[in-house]
């Protein structure tokens, strides 16, 4: 499957609050709740502003986490971006 | 409307108007000792209509209205005027409120501050949250409603809505020992809803309607099974309460924010008991614990 390239929804769009194990992010333009676990809002937060397909989001987690064998972390990553996508809080870019 | 009424539960002036005068006086006998300012524009209107003419005598079937309605209720019988009253106003408030978030949970308060028990019918929510307002020996507590309570979006206080408790089946037994029978209601027997009698609140929870009380405890009671208590998460109380909110949608960011810091300030339990008594017990149990 190509390495599709993804950009996270606008900061000041999100309003993201931690609520124990799980993560409440109010989305202001669907004005949608969505309550997402690890790894959601790492992959947000590590997407930040920039343009990012799984290999680079790959490299910017594994510098903050310890990430499995590269192929796997990647397909996983794969899957989160596109559920990410289908809720609205990243775009392809 | 022929008839009409004008209620105020807390900060809900509701104005109320019937084909039939039934409804209407049992509504003022249920609501006599609460404030009243007939001057004052309502904020939610509730009309009990007859869907034809005629039906106003012949079988009598009251159709409920308002600024909401919900197109496929099945009318009730004249007999049964009064719960469609309540369910009108519990249905205006539940689509219509939008000055608090609204949380379908009853609430007792204590030394201003709130015990919040929120649970799907027949969970006991209502029937604790009476017989904790009728406590005589280490009371103390003001009903602030069975049905609904309301939180602040901005300073995250708790508000009451004191309308008559709507016991139920084995509840109106249980609540009429402990109370004078001029605060019952008659007896609806047979509704949709199984029996009901109506409580009338202690006049001081009616006097201290409008006093705020600060979120201390919230509780998910379930009636049945064996005693437990459950510590519960953040994340579970934010998402079991965004289903018992009628409101949460339309408040927007307004109510993601409420709800969020409703559940970081609030100490959460799932809680399980056999009969009233243990559930009173568990509840002061953890009050004590939540009130140091």
């Amino acid at each position: 499957m190509a390495d599709r390239t993804y950009r996270a929804a606008p900061a000041d769009a999100l309003r993201i609050e931690p609520l124990g194990e799980l993560t409440a992010i109010f989305d202001r333009r669907s004005m949608q709740t969505h309550l997402v676990v690890a790894p959601m809002p790492q992959i947000l937060d590590a997407m930040g502003a920039d343009a990012c397909n799984v290999a680079d989001l790959a490299a910017r987690l594994a510098a903050a986490f310890d990430l499995d064998a590269a192929e796997d972390a990647r397909s996983i990553l794969a899957e989160r971006l596109a559920e990410l996508a289908t809720m609205g809080l990243v775009a392809r870019a | 409307m022929r008839h009409q009424a004008r209620i105020a539960v807390g900060p809900v002036q509701f104005r109320i108007g019937s084909d039939w005068p039934e409804p209407i006086a049992a509504l003022e006998r249920l609501y006599a000792d609460y404030p009243r300012d007939d001057a004052r524009p309502a904020d939610a209107t509730v009309r009990l209509f007859a869907a034809r003419p005629w039906r106003r005598w012949v079988r009598p079937s009251v159709h409920i209205g308002g600024d909401f309605i919900v197109p496929d209720a099945l009318p009730l019988p004249l007999s049964m005027g009064l719960l469609a009253a309540e369910m009108g106003m519990n249905l205006q408030v539940a689509l219509g409120w939008r000055r608090h978030l609204l949380l379908h949970a009853s609430a007792v308060a204590r030394d201003g501050r709130a015990l919040i028990m929120s649970g799907e019918s027949g969970s006991g929510k209502s029937t604790l949250a009476a017989l904790l307002g009728e406590q005589a020996d280490g009371g103390d507590w003001r009903l602030m409603g069975d049905e609904f309570t309301l939180i602040d979006p901005v300073g995250g206080d708790a508000f009451a809505f004191p309308r008559a408790v709507s016991l139920k089946n084995q509840a109106i037994a249980e609540v009429a020992a402990r109370v004078d029978a001029a605060r019952l209601g008659p007896l609806l027997a047979a509704t949709p809803k199984g029996d009901i009698r109506h409580l009338v609140p202690r006049a001081d929870a009616i006097a201290a309607m409008h006093e705020p009380a600060r979120p201390a405890l919230l509780l998910f009671p379930r009636f049945g099974g064996e005693t437990s208590v459950e510590r519960m998460g953040e994340g579970e109380a934010f998402v079991r309460l965004t289903e018992a909110s009628t409101n949460y949608v339309a408040l927007g960011e307004a109510g993601f924010a409420a709800l969020t810091r409703f559940v970081r300030e609030t100490p959460a339990f799932g809680i399980s008991y056999s009969d009233s008594a243990a559930g009173l017990a568990l509840v002061g149990q953890l009050w004590a614990e939540a009130a140091r």
